[in-house]
């Protein structure tokens, strides 16, 4: 992979590290939370845990794989060695100083206010500083992302930019505007707190300025999930995506409408107006117009290749589907996860359904099932399709890497239905400790046992990932040399694509022209309104 | 195929606007029962805050005005403990020579500067209500507050502070189906939070009328009355078995 072959794996190692740590944390609390296990007897050492897992797998695990399938799809689509290869290890070396920087005060419990602030809460500065140190360091990948486009488009001007590359630029482009949001709550509101220069805040701007992040980051997850579906799925099942220009046109539509939907998770705060909200749900149901493009694209090019390999009938070709390949069968687990967890998301995202499940570990369930389960599977496809161009080494064995996929999927299954059904009983979130002998919470513990004994699958699924990578170090090289890393051809050849979808850029300007009209006047509002500053809550033992 | 940005473009903003009329002028429509007019509806659509009908709206109880900035956490003078001294002389006889009270009134050796502060403030401004100590603190200024607290602070806290029997469920893990934190995570043990009293050694019979007289809502001087809340859905029982155990009685 031209000169970036060391860097697209030090992001990958260091994020596997990172996801090995975080995943047993995240059983722990299961665990000590559930019926199975006396409970720990102290709160704060369960938030202590919740901020870790929650903090490295959402800011820096999903960040440094995007990162480095980012340069992997540039090098490799565009085929010309990666231009500041040098800015890039000092971006990496940013991200990882931050994940160091972020996770000494939560080791400490100076900061256990959960990956997503909580403003009153406040923990301490270092915390905050190394969430933006990996902001920044992934801002600069943004920007060589776009400079090693540019370049590309001056030696290649006539020609189509490929889909991968467009797809990782939208990815790109949606995070470096959904960062904004979430960094300028940290520097202009929190810090200033947590360094002592203030002792209130404005706790609904913060978190209006929050959820400008929240949702879209889930996004900013997706997009490496949706690249794998439509860039390496065809070609590693032997089939041809079925639309270019539908692909295309997904991602622009998943980078216009990510952004003005995010007060979708204030439904229950008091500081937004209900018209706002109302604008917000609207919107988050046009994403469903992007899903329901890839799931019919992508639907249509796994047929292609039943049909070719002799598939019949109706629905008779999807047994002719090839799969004992990792990729088909991940990706056949991630759209039904991905189906359920998009059913569930429609009633978090409805104004008056939302109600019954607002805070309830519902949301814990589908958040685990879009994110652990939709997303992250296609991640170690990702990683087990990268993996001998990266080490020049074959994986030790396909039956090994389809154990690993199923385990995750069931372990994922029996970990986040049970979840969704604690939360329809009413059981709410963020609890550090149910008292299961109380008649009234009692018939929910089974289903906390349950959903403890599917972490534990997805722990042994998420080591084996980890095992697999790692034996493939020791295991004999490549017989012969690897050839250049390739992605999915189209059914139809690429002739000509719209100056539209050819090009960003006046989807990126919808995005911004959108989150002025979703996002302008609640902000201005907030910060001109003079009475809704309330008292810092220092954690940590603080003052 | 051609003008693709433009059409979508359109669209977008076809969408938004459709979403706007639903949003801001179908939805506050319906509104109309409980904002005064057209107009009130929408702004509160908006989010700019609206007062509703005023049947709707109870009176409100009275308030503590006290704002803790951050001057207020600064170490005090060596001369504002000496002063203070002097000035807690008319205190001697129910909180005790040393802050240590004989009479089931609190004890204050040790507290929190902050916390006792905030009491006589609150007993001047007559939002919190006690026979003896409305009148006493009505005739203390703010800096002389200060002081007395300050003073009060400079003491190590009592023997009886140090706490060794296990504390009872409700001050460890609080009652998350009812919406109660665990009093630890305020008052010390697990976190403690500003402005929070330290309660270890604390007489019982002065912790339980309190937390019985916030449940009852005759004191109202919780900021953001979240002492209401919690003490709201707590057991006769839980209330006796948290004083008793930050008093120190229940040790064998």
């Amino acid at each position: 992979m031209f000169n970036a072959r060391r860097l697209i794996l030090a992001h990958f190692v260091v994020a596997i590290v990172i996801f090995a740590v975080s995943l047993v944390l995240g059983e722990w609390q299961m665990v000590v939370r559930s019926p199975v296990h006396a409970w720990v007897d102290n709160p704060e050492h369960y938030y202590r845990s919740v901020t870790a897992h929650g903090s490295a797998l959402a800011y820096v695990f999903p960040t440094l794989i995007a990162m480095g399938f980012g340069y992997a799809i540039t090098v490799s689509s565009l085929r010309q060695a990666l231009i500041g290869a040098r800015l890039a290890w000092i971006a990496f070396y940013l991200v990882v100083a931050g994940a160091i920087v972020a996770m000494v005060p939560v080791a400490a419990g100076w900061a256990s206010v959960l990956y997503t602030f909580y403003p009153p809460l406040i923990g301490h500065p270092l915390y905050y500083i190394g969430v933006v140190l990996v902001v920044v360091g992934s801002w600069i990948w943004v920007a060589l992302l776009h400079v090693n486009e540019r370049a590309w488009r001056r030696q290649n001007r006539t020609a189509t930019l490929p889909l991968p590359m467009f797809a990782n630029l939208a990815g790109a482009y949606l995070w470096a505007w959904t960062a904004v949001g979430a960094a300028s709550e940290i520097l202009l509101q929190i810090l200033p707190v947590s360094l002592g220069f203030k002792n209130t805040i404005d706790a609904g701007l913060a978190r209006v300025l929050f959820s400008w992040t929240l949702h879209a980051i889930v996004y900013f997850w997706l997009i490496p999930t949706y690249i794998a579906y439509y860039t390496i799925v065809p070609r590693a099942i032997g089939s041809r995506l079925y639309s270019d220009t539908m692909a295309r046109a997904s991602f622009a539509l998943f980078l216009v409408f990510a952004m003005p939907i995010g007060i979708h998770h204030l439904f229950a705060d008091p500081m937004v107006g209900s018209g706002i909200k109302m604008m917000h749900a609207i919107f988050t149901g046009m994403v469903a117009i992007p899903t329901l493009l890839t799931i019919f694209t992508i639907t249509a090019t796994v047929e292609l290749a039943a049909r070719v390999r002799g598939g019949r009938g109706m629905l008779g070709w999807v047994k002719a589907l090839p799969w004992e390949n990792p990729a088909m069968l991940a990706s056949a687990f991630s759209f039904v996860l991905l189906g359920l967890g998009g059913a569930g998301g429609l009633i978090n995202m409805s104004y008056q359904l939302d109600s019954t499940v607002h805070n309830t570990q519902w949301i814990t369930g589908h958040f685990h099932m879009i994110f652990a389960g939709a997303i992250v599977i296609m991640y170690f496809v990702i990683a087990y399709d990268l993996w001998p161009q990266l080490t020049g080494r074959e994986l030790p064995s396909m039956s090994l890497v389809r154990t690993q996929l199923w385990l995750w999927f069931i372990g994922m299954m029996v970990l986040t239905l049970p979840w969704h059904w604690a939360g329809l009983l009413g059981m709410p979130r963020r609890m550090a400790y149910f008292d299961y002998s109380s008649p009234d919470v009692a018939p929910e513990a089974w289903t906390v046992g349950l959903s403890s004994l599917g972490g534990l699958l997805v722990v042994l699924s998420g080591l084996l990932w980890v095992y697999i990578l790692a034996a493939s170090w020791r295991g004999p090289a490549t017989q012969q040399p690897v050839e250049a890393y390739r992605f999915s051809e189209p059914l139809h050849a690429v002739l000509r694509v719209p100056k539209a979808l050819n090009n960003l850029g006046v989807w990126f300007l919808l995005m911004v022209l959108l989150t002025l009209v979703n996002y302008g006047f609640p902000i201005w509002q907030l910060a001109h309104l003079k009475t809704s500053e309330v008292p810092a809550i220092y954690v940590g033992g603080r003052q | 195929m051609r003008r693709i940005g433009l059409w979508s473009t359109l669209a977008v903003l076809g969408i938004a606007f459709v979403g706007g009329f639903v949003s801001f002028i179908w939805l506050p429509r319906a509104q109309l029962d409980t904002y005064p007019s057209f107009f009130a509806a929408f702004c509160a659509a908006l989010g700019v805050p609206q007062p509703r009908q005023a049947s709707l709206v109870s009176a409100p109880s009275p308030r503590s005005d006290v704002v803790l900035t951050h001057d207020l956490l600064q170490a005090p003078q060596a001369s504002d403990v000496g002063t203070g001294a002097t000035l807690a002389l008319r205190c001697t006889p129910c909180h005790g020579p040393t802050g240590i009270s004989y009479a089931n009134s609190p004890n204050l050796a040790g507290q929190y500067a902050v916390a006792v502060y905030k009491q006589l403030r609150d007993y001047k401004t007559g939002v919190r209500t006690n026979p003896v100590m409305n009148p006493m603190a009505a005739a203390l200024s703010d800096i002389e507050m200060r002081q007395i607290a300050a003073y009060y602070a400079s003491f190590p806290k009592p023997a009886r502070a140090q706490l060794t029997a296990l504390p009872p469920p409700i001050v460890r893990w609080g009652a998350p189906m009812r919406n109660i934190a665990p009093c630890g995570s305020c008052h010390g043990g697990v976190d403690h939070t500003l402005a929070s009293p330290w309660l270890n050694g604390e007489p019982a019979a002065y912790l339980a009328a309190q937390l019985v007289s916030f449940q009852s809502g005759r004191r109202t001087n919780d900021i953001n009355g979240q002492m209401r809340a919690m003490v709201h859905n707590m057991t006769p029982a839980e209330i006796s078995a948290a004083a008793a155990y930050y008093s120190g009685t229940n040790l064998p």
